[in-house]
């Protein structure tokens, strides 16, 4: 893993010392020309490399589709930088709120190809701030990927009319055991979930997208997550988080169509027809206790997760995909509670990021895990999941739940007329 | 409150419209033959002459009221060409400057107060005239008028509030802390243009620069500010401060009508007023032991307001929409605030230090639903 981003951060210097291309000129070139190096790279790349072979050396710089059945941003490879932000609707008149659903989907289809929004960075005239901020200006795609969410609070009686329209799987999280809430840090009538291999990028993204914004709604809270703690490439190795640990072993791997059907993607039957083809989203802000981690035996913490640090080979087995053997494990082991064999089969597809906003007053890292997962259905997946973690869990004395959100994900924007949540509002 | 901003400064720099004419008020000198005279009285202005060549002109005014009076000449948009004050009632006092052709007016400004009586005049020949659409030209005077206006307004109430530091009462100090500075927050980009003024009335204590002396270097408003609030008492030095605001107000009243102002800066400083709420009224910071934050608050939108009035009948031919955003969020924004004061023409606001962590990001998204609209009304001023 460490190995791909240097390679690819050597790349990037060198194109842009030579020529310094445009965003644009990198897509029409830059991001056919590694496509192709990657194929035909392909056996090297996976026999030296960690073996992530669906995301190999060259990717970083792509662009990923904007338009499509899903939205991008789930099933999609896992770049390494997230922006999460969650917004209020400011604005009472549901017309305004539709125009700027329009607005960000133009923009967030502008910027997923690598180009600047409306009139650019430089322009319309000297005389008004530009319309794009200007700070990806020169920067690859980097596989952005723009995702919008909707919260409960968005579906509130006497809002925007939408009440007859919330789907009965979009609940209320309940209060598990350990949680300690902060209230600024968590719901939202609006998610945006910025990924991207280029912290700039994403960064650039919400930030456009929140100018666009001004006036109809307001950013509640937000995320910075880096190094991706699980991947929708289960082939690969499994990056590890801030306790060291590879976690999240079995997830839902983004090619894996049958999988994603059965526990990601909402269907038809499940519930209003504007989801179908979306998902739900859970979003926790986990601290980590890092220096009293730290300071835990390696005996113990192996234990707490029911895993071998250096592999991720659960206990007793020597490859980190091996099959667990749960009984293995202490009852309270992290692995044990949270695998779908405890949990009737529940799976969910995460792509949690690392976080760190620096240190907090007492000199303590203010960092954790920012949890992210999709599913088909919340009161079957992540809330039966983590009771069975909140009540049990070992690892529990080395985190807690500080903030969390849930958003029900539309299907994604067709083509170039469609907007996200068209459906929800016609 | 930044140290400097001079973007009303430099925004005339590109305006090409104000060439620079060089002035000069001479003394005793009384005029020639060619001199124009300038006759006032307590009610009128009478120029012997409405046309004259460009070049070295002399005005031979004589002050037959009973009141003294300043004489001017002005540009279209009010700025000053030159001037001449404190002419005594039954004296004479000569006028002489560089003009450009153009259109001008010259006033004659009874008890040195107000926009004056005047009176159109032409000047011919040699370059060319400023030309810009008389609108603006319109727009512009009226502001200028209006921060003229505020400052004369704000000098009075800045006496109430010296008098009372000076003679040691500290609870009508406090009173009429707030009200002092309405003014000056209306027009702050203008006032600021002035960069001596600014960092000697409005300075904040975190503005000091490494190496200045709290106890020398820091004067103004906000310095007394600390002493009734947070010292909570009232020294010899405070006495000092408190004269020493009025006399730099004096110079910044006296300095209000050569502003350069044009229509774009006068757009930006709309905006300039909003983002001084967005940085330091909206946090609380400008007004860190008196809490009267919401007062400053209110005097930026206000400024805000009136520029963007004057300059809205041009702009809503140009942009529509944004004068209908823009109404609809300053319209916002007034009625949050008047939830913090219980009369609406008045300036009792909530302090700063009881309004919720909850209401300042409330009030802070109102601020960015207004000012980002607003940064676009320089290039609708501009089309």
């Amino acid at each position: 893993m460490a190995d791909e981003v240097s390679g690819e951060t050597a790349k990037a210097g060198e194109e842009a010392s030579g020529r310094t291309p445009s965003r644009r000129s990198v897509l029409g070139w830059g991001g056919t020309g590694l496509a192709l190096g990657a194929v035909a790279a392909g056996g090297t790349v996976s026999a030296l490399s960690s073996g992530d072979t669906s995301e190999p050396a060259g990717s970083a710089g792509e662009a990923v589709p904007f338009h499509g059945t899903h939205q991008a941003g789930i099933a999609t490879a896992v770049p390494d930088r997230l922006h999460f932000a969650a917004f209020d609707v400011t604005t009472e008149d549901r017309a305004a709120l539709i125009r700027l659903l329009q607005d960000w989907s133009a923009a967030a289809a502008l910027m997923a190809k690598g180009h600047a929004v409306g009139e650019g960075a430089f322009g319309p005239v000297p005389e008004s701030p530009p319309d794009d901020t200007g700070e990806a200006v020169g920067l690859k795609p980097a596989r952005l990927t723009l995702t919008i969410g909707f919260g409960p609070s968005l579906f509130a009686k006497e809002r925007f009319g939408l009440e007859g329209r919330r789907p009965e799987a979009l609940v209320e999280l309940p209060k598990f055991p350990g949680d300690n809430l902060d209230k600024a840090r968590s719901d939202g009538d609006l998610c945006v979930q910025a990924c991207s291999d280029d912290p700039q990028v994403a960064v650039h993204a919400i930030r456009n997208l929140a100018r666009i914004g001004f006036g109809k709604v307001s950013i509640r809270w937000s995320q910075l997550g880096f190094g991706k703690t699980s991947s929708t490439t289960p082939d690969a190795q499994t990056p590890r988080n801030l306790f060291g640990f590879k976690d999240g072993t079995r997830n839902v791997a983004g090619t894996d169509a049958a999988a994603l059907d059965k526990h990601v993607w909402v269907r038809s039957q499940d519930g209003p027809g504007w989801l179908t083809g979306g998902s739900y989203l859970v979003a926790r802000r986990i601290r980590m206790h890092i220096e009293t981690w730290d300071r835990t035996s390696l005996k113990e913490q192996e234990d707490v997760f029911g895993r071998d640090k250096r592999e991720g080979a659960a206990v007793g087995k020597s490859e980190e995909h091996d099959k667990p053997l749960l009984k293995a494990m202490l009852p309270t082991a992290h692995v044990r509670l949270a695998h779908p064999d405890a949990n009737d089969g529940a799976r969910m597809l995460r792509r949690g990021y690392s976080f760190t906003d620096g240190t907090d007053g007492l000199g303590r890292l203010d960092a954790g895990l920012f949890f992210l997962a999709y599913q088909r259905d919340v009161r079957k997946a992540f809330i039966p999941v983590q009771r069975n973690l909140a009540r049990s869990d070992a690892l529990n004395e080395y985190i807690q739940h500080v903030g969390s959100a849930v958003f029900a994900i539309p299907p994604g924007v067709r083509d170039r007329d469609d907007w996200w949540g068209r459906e929800l509002f016609s | 409150m930044r140290p400097l901003r001079l973007s009303v400064v430099t925004a005339v720099a590109a305006a090409t419209a104000l060439t620079a004419v060089t002035a000069c008020a001479e003394k005793e000198k009384t005029g020639g033959d060619d001199a124009i005279k300038v006759t006032a009285t307590d009610s009128s202005c009478e120029v012997s002459k409405k046309k004259f060549p460009a070049g070295h002109v002399q005005l031979a005014v004589e002050n037959k009221g009973s009141k003294v009076t300043e004489v001017y000449v002005l540009y279209p948009d009010d700025r000053i060409v030159t001037e001449r004050e404190n002419i005594g009632a039954g004296t004479k006092a000569s006028i002489s400057a560089e003009i450009k052709a153009g259109n001008y007016e010259i006033a004659c400004k009874p008890g040195m107060k107000g926009s004056g009586i005047r009176q159109k005049v032409t000047v011919a020949g040699g370059g060319k005239a400023a030309k810009r659409d008389p609108k603006l030209d319109a727009a512009v005077a009226h502001y200028r008028q209006y921060t003229l206006k505020q400052a004369e307004q704000t000098l009075p109430k800045a006496e109430v509030f010296a008098d009372a530091v000076k003679s040691g009462d500290i609870e009508a100090a406090k009173k009429a802390y707030a009200p002092s500075r309405i003014g000056w927050e209306r027009t702050e980009p203008v006032a600021e243009s002035f960069g001596d003024i600014d960092p000697k009335v409005d300075l904040r204590e975190d503005g000091l620069e490494d190496g200045q002396d709290p106890e020398k270097d820091w004067t103004g408003w906000h310095r007394l500010e600390k002493s009734l609030w947070k010292d909570k008492k009232l020294t010899g030095r405070d006495k000092e401060l408190a004269k020493q605001l009025i006399k730099d107000l004096t110079a910044w009243q006296k300095k209000v009508g050569t502003a350069e102002i044009t229509p774009t800066s006068m757009a930006n400083g709309a905006k300039e007023l909003l983002d001084e709420v967005a940085t330091g009224k909206v946090t609380g910071e400008e007004e860190r032991y008196s809490h009267t934050d919401l007062v400053d608050f209110k005097a930026n939108v206000e400024g805000a307001e009136k520029s963007y009035a004057l300059l809205k009948p041009v702009v809503s031919k140009n942009d529509a929409a944004l004068t209908k955003e823009l109404d609809t969020q300053f319209g916002a924004l007034n009625t949050l605030l008047d939830k913090y004061r219980e009369d609406k023409t008045g300036y009792d606001f909530t302090p700063y230090d009881k309004v919720g962590k909850k209401e300042r990001k409330e009030l802070s998204d109102a601020v960015n639903a207004l000012a980002e609209p607003l940064s676009k009304l320089a290039a609708a001023v501009a089309k």
